[in-house]
């Protein structure tokens, strides 16, 4: 539709599917991101259960449960919001998305309590509780600060590609006819939401 | 190039919304018993249950052709793949 | 008449090439053609490439003599370190990707660009980042690092030198990498001229294809490793470290979980440079196209899981050795397969020895000697003896050097005229790949005896017993300098008074061939259709 016509008689067209399928790839390079530090948590695990137990113990698995349920909501208005532009509700769209922006600071926040309590407990990488721990327990809360850390600067590089999103909106470049970007966004935002999903249970509920 | 328009209804994507809310109360409740070493089969089951939730309905998965689904199999084939044969070290250590 | 007919051809009136069409600095740096990136690719991986073999000869000139000779242990140390950073992650990996991957990717498959130009360009900053914080390292920090561009766990966390910056360089140029994979592939499924299916690709496309795959599924493997690296560091406590319940193989296996697929990034476009140019010069079609789309698809796919190859004394359960060395003798099968098709198709041919055919036979030799010697290293009992020998060094440049080095190089004679327009002295190339060839032999040859008899690698000093064949070897990498020499002052010389060459220099039938010589902005006059497969020499009977 938006076809431009060189002087030369090539045609470009725009590609939507190209740039979805460029998205999809981007995410596998950050799904095996992670998965490199899944693989170190699984080895240290399998090699240290019962630190990974009590190290866990540590950890306050409601703080985790709510944190999940704003993620998973957050999906949830990310996804309403591309049904809505896609069928020109620019508004509704657009709240949609600054609910998701509330919801990714509501985690942050709460995450910030939580490494807050931790460090609070001396139990930061370094510090003098640290040193106390197991050499299991040690590797457990490397690995939580590790992944949870990265995870939450993902959470942040989503809230900002979001932002990109609001203001393309409100630019009239993201509409119900030129959408793939939004969809592109909501993508990265629902990889960031499943990382999540394994993350707490790996680290939250661990028998 | 421009692909067919497909629209999902806000009561679907709410319904997907409920699904992953009660696998959520799932595992946090299964959790609480010890299965040994089928806990973390289960918990992994449950994740993966809500991945594919998330993948095939919000992400949109379930529209695409059949290399988008193709691609994402091989990605995650290739990360359990090498899971797999790094324990063959570990557990015979 | 018919120097009338080449000069309209060289030259239509009014015709603008992709150089002509926009001047100035601007215009290259903030450009978003595919052939100027590669350009600019070019020169940047040509000019770390030069650095690399410097610090290789004065790493040579070293070991002339036992003891010390011109430098100390510790500048000894960081020089293998920054030859290995530098050759593997700033020439052998992006120089065919990037270079002739970008340049003629999009021409092959009768595209005007690639899918996403901007991130193209991305790809090359981040490159050129990457490459200065490398080489920051030498002047910045407490010394470049001397850990081997392995960076091993625990020593790369323990060193007083600057790791971290060497490091992230790794990580950044991974980065660079990877978006250079992911526009490819969109590339090739979204923009094959119309005609061209997948089975009338041709082959080097499809080299790229399953490269561009490991790319972008192996390296953030590398990428979060080489962070982890990065937080033990900085927070004193970590991963890999053992005296906190760390587990240093863990590491290795982390490394060589990116770092064995990406000897397959090194190997297999250079593989796919040597399919596209033996049809050309035997005027046949070649031999088995499928036989080799799907063992460049194989070689990707199994060659992700060999990588315990590299570990075998480091501790790993014999399991596991076992396993992996049963793995590593499965991807010897596709190479295999590929070197009966690159001999098949020359049998019966019409052999027309140029020097880009040269560098390919040259190719099949040594990439045979280099491919066959990794067998006896990636046997389990036979690895115990060589491992970090000499053996393997030697293994390791045939089939880098021997392989993708002379691969690249052969390519460059291949598509010099079309890419700048002018065509070099051949007699002048052919000597230059002589001195080359012979030069090669003379430095690395000697590495195999040496590592038999036992000399490890990386050590500054050696026994007496050892010096007649390091003596050999040295000489040999000044032989490899003079031919060097010889190949760059030519192209050089030719780019300023280089005869003028035609869109078609060698008769090829692939797409690259229909355009001019140095192609329009747009690759094409007009957008191609494809009707014939890529190496179907029967049309020119017709």
């Amino acid at each position: 539709m938006e076809a431009t016509v060189h002087a030369t008689g090539h045609v470009a067209h725009r590609d939507d599917e190209g740039k979805r399928m460029g998205m999809w790839l981007f995410l596998f390079t950050e799904v095996l991101l992670f998965g490199g530090l899944f693989i170190v948590y699984a080895a240290y695990r399998f090699i240290n259960p019962e630190d990974f137990h009590t190290g866990s113990q540590h950890l306050d698995w409601v703080i985790g449960a709510i944190n999940t349920v704003i993620l998973l909501t957050s999906s949830l208005t990310v996804a309403l919001s591309i049904s809505a532009i896609q069928s020109g509700n620019t508004k509704k769209a657009k709240i949609l998305l600054y609910l998701t922006l509330a919801f990714a600071l509501a985690f942050l926040v709460n995450k910030y309590f939580e490494w807050g309590g931790k460090i609070h407990h001396g139990l930061f990488p370094g510090m003098e509780e640290f040193k106390h721990l197991t050499h299991g327990e040690s590797l457990f809360f490397v690995l939580y600060f590790f992944m949870t850390g990265l995870h939450g600067l993902h959470i942040i590089a989503g809230g900002i590609f979001i932002g990109f999103i609001l203001y393309y909106i409100n630019k009239g470049e993201v509409t119900s006819e030129s959408y793939t970007l939004h969809e592109n966004a909501g993508l990265y935002w629902h990889l960031v939401d499943v990382i999540w999903i394994y993350l707490f249970p790996l680290f939250y509920l661990i028998i | 190039m421009e692909t067919e328009k497909h629209i999902v209804d806000d009561k679907k994507n709410i319904l997907i919304w409920v699904d992953l809310l009660i696998l959520t109360f799932v595992t946090v409740e299964i959790a609480q018993f010890d299965f040994k070493t089928l806990t973390i089969l289960i918990a992994l089951g449950v994740a993966t249950f809500k991945t594919i939730l998330v993948g095939y309905f919000f992400m949109h998965l379930k529209f695409e052709n059949r290399f988008f689904k193709t691609m994402v199999f091989l990605c995650l084939f290739v990360l359990i793949a090498v899971l797999a044969i790094l324990f063959i070290d570990y557990s015979y250590r | 008449m018919e120097s009338e007919k080449m000069a309209t051809e060289i030259t239509p009136k009014g015709y603008v090439n992709f150089f002509e069409e926009s001047h100035g600095l601007k215009s290259w740096i903030f450009t978003h053609d595919h052939k100027r990136i590669a350009l600019l690719y070019f020169y940047g991986v040509v000019g770390f490439f030069l650095m690399g073999v410097v610090l290789g000869l004065l790493m040579k000139f070293e070991m002339i003599t036992p003891g010390e000779t011109i430098m100390k242990p510790q500048t000894y140390n960081s020089l293998f370190t920054l030859h290995g950073v530098i050759m593997v992650f700033l020439f052998i990996i992006p120089a065919v990707p990037a270079i002739f991957g970008n340049f003629f990717l999009p021409i092959l498959i009768g595209a005007d660009d690639v899918a996403f130009p901007k991130l193209n360009l991305l790809s090359w900053y981040l490159y050129v980042i990457g490459g200065i914080m490398a080489l920051s390292t030498l002047i910045l920090g407490d010394g470049p690092p001397d850990t081997g561009w392995t960076f091993y766990a625990p020593y790369s966390v323990k060193t007083g030198t600057n790791v971290i910056m060497a490091v992230m360089a790794a990580f950044v140029l991974g980065f660079s990498s990877i978006l250079t994979g992911l526009n490819f592939i969109v590339t090739m499924h979204r923009m094959r001229a119309p005609g061209m299916d997948w089975m009338k690709m041709p082959l080097f496309p499809w080299a790229l294809y399953a490269t561009s795959w490991v790319q972008v599924l192996a390296t953030p493997i590398i990428g979060i490793t080489l962070l982890m690296v990065v937080a033990e560091r900085v927070l004193g406590v970590g991963f890999f470290d053992p005296s906190i319940g760390g587990d240093p193989v863990l590491y290795q296996h982390l490394f060589w979980i990116y770092s064995h697929p990406a000897v397959y990034i090194m190997i297999l476009p250079a593989m796919g440079l040597i399919s596209e140019m033996i049809p050309v010069f035997v005027k046949k079609s070649i031999f088995g196209y499928k036989a080799i789309v799907y063992s460049s698809l194989a070689i990707a796919f199994v060659g992700y899981f060999v990588w315990g190859h590299h570990m075998f004394t480091s501790g790993m359960s014999g399991q596991a050795r076992v396993v992996f060395s049963i793995l590593t003798f499965l991807v010897a099968i596709p190479s295999g397969v590929k070197v009966f098709n690159w001999v098949a198709t020359m049998f019966k041919g019409s052999i027309d020895l140029q020097t880009p055919l040269l560098y390919c036979m040259a190719f099949i030799f040594l990439f045979m000697i280099g491919g066959f010697t990794g067998l006896v290293v990636g046997a389990l009992s036979a690895d115990v003896h060589v491992h970090d020998t000499y053996f393997v060094v030697a293994h390791f440049h045939y089939v880098m050097f021997g392989g993708t080095g002379f691969a690249f190089i052969g390519a460059l004679h291949y598509w010099y005229p079309k890419m700048f327009g002018r065509m070099y002295n051949k007699k002048v190339a052919n000597i230059g790949f002589g001195v080359l060839f012979t030069g090669f032999n003379i430095l690395y040859f000697p590495m195999f005896i040496l590592g038999i008899q036992g000399m490890p690698r990386r050590y500054y000093d050696y026994l007496p017993e050892y010096s007649t064949w390091h003596k050999v070897s040295t000489m040999g990498s000044w032989v490899v300098a003079i031919g060097l020499i010889i190949i760059i002052a030519n192209l050089v010389k030719a780019y300023r008074k280089g005869e003028p060459a035609t869109g078609n220099v060698w008769g090829g039938i692939t797409l690259e061939w229909e355009t001019k010589s140095p192609p329009p902005l747009l690759n094409f006059d007009k957008p191609p259709t494809v009707t014939h497969g890529p190496y179907d020499y029967s049309i020119l009977n017709k």
